[in-house]
């Protein structure tokens, strides 16, 4: 093997049932490099990682790593750690319960001299650690006590710690705001500095130009190519994703009513709070009209929207929904008056694992219908049908687990959820996180659609790009409060980060 | 051949592979002692000294003795799969409502009586009412104080069965009237717990089929946070599991009590709490809460049975058995663990490669 080289993978195949998943790949990582991993929902980065990682079972090819004699095969991720390949996955796969020091040192805990777990030492170590990174974190603090931000930061701090010759990032940076990200960005920099390959799987096509090398291209499970960054701008890259040329995203927005002033109003929200989360605040949403929440991570933008459909309990103020004052307890209240919530986190509060694609899509159904009138079989199956097809979920069957699916399809799988319930009011939470371009453009293009049948909608979305073109006017949001409104003349990139930062740039 | 694959992976055929197993034990033994080999699943006809024709043999002991254990794994298994954990009050619970209903019926203080003080039926319905208070009880210390199921039904582990010794007065009741018998004894020609047990069972069977009771309770077992943002009351729900699972410890702490017509509270239902969370495992469900198959926990429960009757047959002695009924236990979860399932199927993977080959 090339010195220069830290990984190579040679013709990997892998089947699911009913799916080739990988065919024939190829991938290889110089020492010392950022390399993006590109591809749609479903094109099989998550799982060559997991072939790599010793996730899932490879059934043909072969793997070489620095240092190593012959092809190796990992039996699982504790395996692949010790020949020097460690991982961030796109959830965050630590221990919520456990504290911060002891997520970082698990299973490689420094001991005392009678063999028990050195408290102590590990706490020094994680502190400096969090030191070097520029965290500021209380390592004894349990992991569930800080920001799903900040866990993500954890998590890839332990896994840099590692001394790995092979760092992969499986999305990291789709809960990070750009503070965070550019902290990212110089950890990985320094990394690469001493020698480190690192892949950098990511749907932020800016982020692969701001801090990558190479690119890797998949697509339906084969390899497309493998590219510098210079040879492939990113128009050519998102056609090498797509396998068709790029459709232009920024022309998707109708030039419908931009004078929602004379249009009725569905939801007419006055003084709504949760204590901790979200300070009082008053928002008007008329019907057909997309407005989106904007601000920082943990600005409550998530939490605003929460209050509004009853997933947090609102504390104080009055809701109106249609002009009539209403009264949620709990998420049902909230759908019967014809609300859906798509929430942020789609691991603990979206998907039904164990549940088929079909139960899933019909449970908010089943929910408003009761636990005593099943929805008839044929019915589930039609409607099933109807949105696998409607949204093009990529699923072996629709009896198949919706944890089996990947993720910006689970994602689709939600959302049919909600539109199954054929709500007025949807807010949508992130519903383009971690899902490709492609099927980004269809679920913008969805919420226009939507909008254009009169149904409300609240769009949050890290992205600003994407939030300009859908939304009809801004919330802006800041440290729990609710701080302004743009309208759609001052909204721009700039218009929206001057706001979104708030403070100095007026005076 | 492929219908045997597809027999296979089914999730209720180890469930039924073990029955089977357990059976086959009885067919070689009766033809190792020169019985005839199906002697197990015998039935024959015997006239009571009353007069009746009743049915009995091995197969009926089994479907009769198991009635208790069966009941009781409809409830579990629902507790189970709502919330990923056992009630263990179960045993304790049947044993209050029966000591409840033998003291109604007796009256406070009396031991031995032979006419009823209040009629059967107020009697019987106390029993199950009390039963589902605590049934309630157990739901709203684990659903709305989030209190783990373990340590939450511990509490009435341990104080069921001392209050229904206390409404006993610390002694055993004695109902001798035949009416009082007849939910232990003999219906027609067959033992009225299994009657109880099969309808208990179909009802439930009815109630999962027609209406989305399993969906809810599933929903709530595999994703509590997911299932409350899709509308679903997660704690209402697992109140309800918990709530049935007390009906279902009342009903068998009836068939129970009229079995000995006897409130005897420190014996009634004891340990069978652990036969009916065993009854759901070997129903191949996961404890872990989440998805549930109740024909499996029920075939589990009977599976116990079987292995306590075969074992009774062998002439095991009673004090040996519980080492036997350890083993075959321990067989019987190994062959349905994961680790030994995925063995089994790179197996015959390996076969059909070679198959190919040629």
């Amino acid at each position: 093997m090339d010195s220069n080289i830290a990984l190579t993978m040679r013709g990997i195949c892998m089947t699911f049932p009913g799916v080739k998943a990988l065919d024939n790949v190829d991938f290889t990582l110089k020492k010392g490099e950022i390399r993006a991993l590109m591809g749609e929902n479903g094109a099989g980065k998550s799982t060559l990682i997991k072939c790599l990682t010793g996730v899932n079972k490879f059934e043909a090819g072969e793997i070489h790593v620095d240092g190593i004699e012959g092809p190796i095969i990992n039996k699982d991720t504790m395996d692949a750690q010790k020949k020097g390949i460690s991982t961030v996955y796109q959830e965050v796969n630590l221990c919520p319960n456990l504290s911060v020091a002891e997520n970082l040192y698990i299973g490689r805990e420094p001991l005392t001299k009678i063999g028990t777990v050195n408290r102590r030492k590990m706490n020094q170590m994680a502190a400096q650690l969090m030191k070097d990174l520029d965290l500021d974190i209380d390592v004894t603090q349990n992991l569930e006590e800080y920001s799903l931000a900040l866990q993500q930061m954890i998590a890839i701090a332990r896994a840099v710690d590692m001394e790995s010759k092979v760092l992969i990032l499986d999305e990291p940076t789709s809960s990070l705001d750009d503070n965070e990200v550019e902290k990212l960005f110089g950890m990985m920099r320094r990394l690469r500095d001493q020698g480190v390959g690192i892949i950098f799987v990511t749907h932020f096509l800016e982020q692969v130009y701001a801090v990558c090398d190479g690119i890797t291209v998949l697509r339906n499970g084969t390899l497309v190519g493998e590219y510098s960054v210079e040879e492939l701008p990113r128009v050519k890259l998102v056609a090498a994703m797509m396998g068709k040329d790029f459709d232009d995203l920024a022309s998707i927005k109708p030039e419908g009513i931009n004078d929602f002033s004379k249009v009725p109003l569905e939801i007419e929200a006055k003084g709504l709070s949760h204590p901790g989360t979200i300070k009082p605040f008053d928002l008007d949403i008329h019907k057909g009209e997309v407005v989106g929440l904007t601000g920082l991570l943990g600005s409550g933008r998530s939490e605003l929207a929460r209050v509004i459909y009853g997933a947090d309990k609102a504390h104080t103020g009055t809701l109106k929904v249609d002009g009539k004052e209403v009264k949620i307890k709990a998420p049902i209240d909230a759908m019967n008056l014809g609300m859906g919530l798509l929430p942020d986190d789609r691991k603990a509060e979206g998907i039904i694992g164990d549940m088929s694609v079909r139960e899933n899509i019909v449970l908010a159904m089943q929910a408003k219908q009761g636990m005593f009138k099943k929805i008839p079989m044929a019915k589930q199956i039609e409607i099933a049908d109807k949105f696998i097809d409607m949204l093009q979920i990529k699923t072996a069957s629709r009896e198949t687990l919706i944890k089996q699916l990947s993720g910006g399809n689970q994602q689709k799988v939600i959302l049919a959820r909600w539109l199954a319930t054929e709500p007025d009011f949807l807010i949508l939470d992130e519903p383009t996180r971690g899902i490709d371009i492609g099927t980004k453009t269809e679920i913008q293009k969805l919420v226009i659609k939507l909008a254009e049948e009169g149904k409300s909608v609240i769009f949050i979305s890290s992205e600003i790009e994407e939030m300009l073109r859908t939304c009809n006017r801004m919330a802006v949001l800041r440290d729990g409060m609710k701080v302004g409104e743009i309208g759609m003349e001052e909204m721009t990139q700039e218009g929206v980060m001057h706001a979104i930062a708030g403070g100095d740039h007026h005076e | 051949m492929s219908k045997i694959k597809s027999l296979t992976k089914k999730q209720l055929f180890l469930p039924i592979f073990s029955m089977i197993l357990v059976m086959l034990v009885n067919v070689i033994y009766d033809i190792a002692c020169g019985n005839p080999p199906l002697s197990f699943f015998q039935i024959a006809t015997q006239t009571t000294t009353s007069g009746n024709t009743i049915l009995f043999g091995r197969l009926i002991d089994v479907l009769n003795r198991g009635s208790e254990v069966a009941i009781l794994a409809i409830g579990m298994t629902l507790v189970v799969s709502a919330s990923a954990g056992t009630d263990i009050s179960v045993g304790s619970v049947m044993s209050l409502s029966g000591g409840l209903c033998c003291m109604l019926l007796a009256g406070y203080g009396v031991t031995n009586v032979s006419e009823y003080k209040v009629p059967l039926i107020v009697g019987i319905l106390a029993g199950i009412a009390l039963a589902v208070v605590c049934g309630i009880f157990n739901g709203f210390l684990v659903a709305y104080l989030n209190i783990q199921p373990m340590v939450a039904t511990l509490i009435l582990w341990s104080a069921g069965r001392a209050i229904g010794l206390l409404l006993c007065n610390s002694a055993i009741v004695y109902v001798r009237v035949p009416s009082f018998q007849f939910l232990g004894s003999y219906c027609g020609f067959l033992p009225t717990p299994i009657l109880v047990a099969a309808l208990c069972i179909l009802i439930t069977a009815l109630v999962l089929k027609f209406t989305a009771v399993g969906t809810f309770v599933q929903a709530v077992g595999i994703n509590k946070k997911a299932a409350r943002i899709s509308g679903f009351n997660s704690s209402k729900i697992i109140l309800i599991c918990y709530a049935v699972c007390g009906l279902c410890a009342g009903i068998a702490g009836i068939v129970a009590t009229s079995r000995i017509y006897s409130a005897d509270t420190n014996n009634i239902g004891l340990n069978m709490e652990l036969d009916a969370i065993l009854a759901v495992a070997l129903g191949g469900n996961s404890l872990g809460g989440g998805k549930f198959n109740l024909a499996g926990s029920i075939i589990g429960a009977y599976t116990i049975q079987a292995i306590t009757t075969t074992l009774y047959a062998l002439k095991v002695s009673s004090a040996q058995a519980p080492v036997y009924k350890a083993i075959v236990v321990i067989l019987i979860v190994v062959i349905q663990s994961e680790p030994v399932k995925a063995y089994f199927k790179k197996l015959s993977a390996k076969k059909a490669a070679a198959k190919e080959a040629n």
